[in-house]
């Protein structure tokens, strides 16, 4: 009996731990990002006097994932700057941490607030029609970020922004075919043999930069896949995807990556093999994302190029918002623009930098 | 006659079937990638598949140990390993901090880390130990949880050491060949083992598995054991979340050690220990890890599709440990007393 009243009360106890160590986990996150140039929010130039009375204000709520990574922070912060009482918005974000459930709470309760619009970022791609269909029947717009959602009805939500994942496989072509370029090798002539550490299968990101990739490559017949495998995104299994790799093919000219952590694992394994990489090394290396440490090892003269996967939605969200309230339609997809970076411009491009 | 026992004492051994197996997975390779077997000298250091395997198989083996201590003092399983080794990895980075230079002396960031992986340990035991929570919904707290207060301690940024000596650990001593995990991993069974050896300690867990009210009727501090393993399997995760970290000069708490606990799991059931507790066996356990790290390069070797990957690895298990099931294992049995009855000499047995 005591036993168990001392169990009841150790779990209580847990359980607030575990409660207020979440509260803290987003508190001091977003303070310890770098300080975003403000031109991603044009509008916000004239701050004070353009402000419009209290009521006018246009109420957005925004259901994130989480705080998992810097891409998701610069993701936040490029919503919570677009997205101020000066531009004539009253934001209000809801930090999911990684949970759908917490997700879908905040929906209705966004709901019961009665927002004008909904931001959402979905945890993961099924299992929203009710709480949508909530949202339809109480005539709020949701604008769907980043990752897509499973759905049979369209209407169940307004616009989508997020990247373009086929598109960044495409480019992701043109950026070796440079990088070579840059290396003083003609991309058209000789083999250039490539091995791709893929993404988590079945991932949007993966599928669409796996495709497009191999879709393009086409142009280049001397380019050969040797063989593709997958790293999980995390530079661990990168790296050991890529020791694997290199012992089963000992003529790798270029390795691709999905994400920027799994091309530091290769750069690891490559390094440990006595091999070289990078704008001055054997092995090209091209990745995904440019993240701030793909432009220092960029700088570091490790990674050749690296592929945008734009988190700034803020501004994009902003022009949707925008429109529906001047009454216009609005395409359904909206791709955000994504740039290439290479090892030579890494230097001067990287202060700018947002995330 | 002489062949007849030798070949009994073989199939007789305990660790007939899991060497067996370890043998079935590398024999695929032999047939399949002649070059599996090669190792060479490369960058100064040797270099090939099998030299993966016993590297990347490390942090499981020192993880499998703690685990097959676990299982066999409390008959549970203990399922926040891959959590405490992320926790046990964000302390040692943090503390360490990602300037140019550390904040504090190496020994003294590992020896924090595994203060904090022992702290862990010591929730877990207290819950199984002294609160008879049952070991999975005790250890279940920090399997959710641990990844938490790791995200909590880095702030939930994925952080990088800068330093060159800090991937030591996870990848070679200047000038030594042989990757630093597989001198850790051979130190800690070592330890393990002698610790188990020479003195009662290994006595005592089997007979606290086998029947915990019997221990302590005999005079054995029942509960005192448990707890100690519990809090051992939790420096074990520690120690393989300090050579992951190495590995990478990173930290991303969300992935170091994801699903490491199942694995862990698993090697301790191949290596044909009970998962009921009582009876272990150390070696059978390391054998195990090192299979299950086989069975991965194997596929690697092979180019198995990444999306096929799961289906190979899940027959391969399925074929593993139904090969050790009871009644495999019973027909095993029978194939050697029909043996011995046709050799008369034997039943003086």
């Amino acid at each position: 009996m005591t036993m168990k009243r001392i169990l009841a009360l150790l779990m209580a106890v847990m359980m607030l731990t575990a409660l207020t160590a979440c509260g803290n986990a987003t508190g001091p996150a977003p303070s310890s990002q770098a300080p975003v140039a403000s031109s991603q929010a044009p509008d916000a130039n004239d701050p004070a006097p353009a402000a419009p009375a209290g009521d006018d204000l246009i109420y957005v709520g925004f259901v994130q994932v989480g705080a998992e990574s810097d891409w998701r922070m610069a993701n936040t912060k490029s919503m919570q700057e677009t997205f101020t009482e000066a531009n004539g918005y009253k934001f209000e974000m809801v930090d999911a941490q990684q949970q759908t459930q917490k997700q879908i709470t905040a929906i209705r309760d966004f709901i019961q607030k009665d927002v004008d619009y909904i931001v959402l970022a979905p945890n993961t791609e099924a299992g929203w029609d009710t709480v949508l269909g909530e949202a339809k029947d109480a005539g709020i717009p949701v604008i769907i970020v980043d990752r897509m959602i499973q759905t049979n009805d369209d209407s169940l939500f307004t616009a989508w922004v997020g990247s373009n994942f086929l598109q960044e496989g495409y480019d992701a072509v043109e950026a070796l075919a440079t990088a070579l370029k840059n290396k003083g090798i003609d991309p058209t002539e000789g083999e250039i043999n490539i091995v791709t550490l893929q993404g988590t299968m079945g991932s949007s990101a993966q599928i669409g930069r796996t495709d497009g990739f191999a879709e393009k490559m086409k142009e280049y017949p001397n380019w050969k896949m040797l063989d593709k495998q997958s790293g999980d995104f995390t530079q661990e299994k990168g790296q050991e995807v890529m020791e694997a790799f290199l012992k089963s093919y000992p003529d790798i000219d270029v390795v691709i990556a999905e994400n920027d952590n799994m091309a530091f694992g290769a750069i690891n394994a490559i390094k440990a093999a006595g091999k070289t990489c990078g704008p001055n090394g054997d092995i090209t290396i091209v990745s995904f994302d440019a993240v701030k440490a793909a432009f220092e090892s960029m700088i570091a003269g490790d990674m050749d190029v690296s592929v945008e996967c734009n988190p700034l939605h803020g501004p994009r969200v902003e022009g949707i918002i925008k429109a529906l309230e001047a009454g216009q339609s609005v395409d359904k997809i909206a791709y955000v623009e994504e740039g290439t970076f290479y090892a030579k411009d890494a230097a001067e491009i990287m202060p700018t930098r947002a995330y | 006659m002489k062949q007849e026992s030798l070949m009994k004492r073989i199939t007789g051994f305990r660790l007939f079937l899991p060497i067996l197996c370890l043998l079935l997975v590398l024999l695929v390779n032999l047939i399949q990638t002649p070059t599996f077997f090669k190792i060479t000298v490369q960058n100064g250091v040797f270099y090939g598949f099998i030299i993966d395997i016993i590297n990347r198989s490390s942090g499981l083996v020192i993880m499998a140990l703690g685990m097959t201590l676990v299982v066999a003092s409390s008959g549970g399983t203990d399922i926040s390993v891959g959590a405490v080794s992320a926790v046990a990895g964000a302390v040692c980075v943090v503390a360490l901090g990602t300037g140019e230079a550390y904040q504090m002396p190496y020994a003294l960031s590992l020896l924090l880390a595994l203060i904090v992986g022992a702290l862990c340990g010591i929730v877990n035991g207290f819950l199984v130990a002294y609160m008879r929570v049952q070991p999975m919904v005790a250890t279940l707290i920090l399997f959710t949880a641990g990844r938490g207060i790791a995200q909590l301690i880095t702030g939930s940024f994925i952080l990088y050491v800068k330093p060159e000596h800090f991937s030591y650990l996870g990848a070679f001593l200047p000038g030594v060949p042989i990757p630093t995990p597989c001198f850790v991993a051979l130190f800690l069974i070592l330890l393990t083992w002698m610790l188990l050896r020479f003195t009662t300690l290994g006595m005592y867990i089997q007979s606290v598995g086998i029947n915990r009210r019997a221990s302590r009727l005999v005079g054995l501090n029942s509960k005192l054991i448990i707890f100690l393993t519990y809090v051992f399997c939790s420096i074990c995760a520690s120690v393989a979340g300090l050579i992951s970290v190495s590995r990478t000069s990173s930290i991303d708490a969300n992935n170091v050690g994801l699903y490491t606990e199942l694995d862990a799991i698993l090697a301790v059931a191949i290596g044909g220990n009970s998962l009921g507790g009582g009876k272990f066996s150390l070696a059978g356990s390391v054998i195990g890890a090192i299979t299950i790290q086989a069975l991965t390069t194997t596929l690697y070797a092979m180019h198995v599709a990444a999306d096929q990957l799961p289906l190979y690895k899940a027959m391969v298990v399925i074929i593993i440990v139904s090969l050790q099931s009871p009644v495999v294992k019973k027909w095993f049995s029978g194939l050697k007393s029909k043996t011995s009855y046709s050799e008369p000499a034997k039943e003086a047995n």
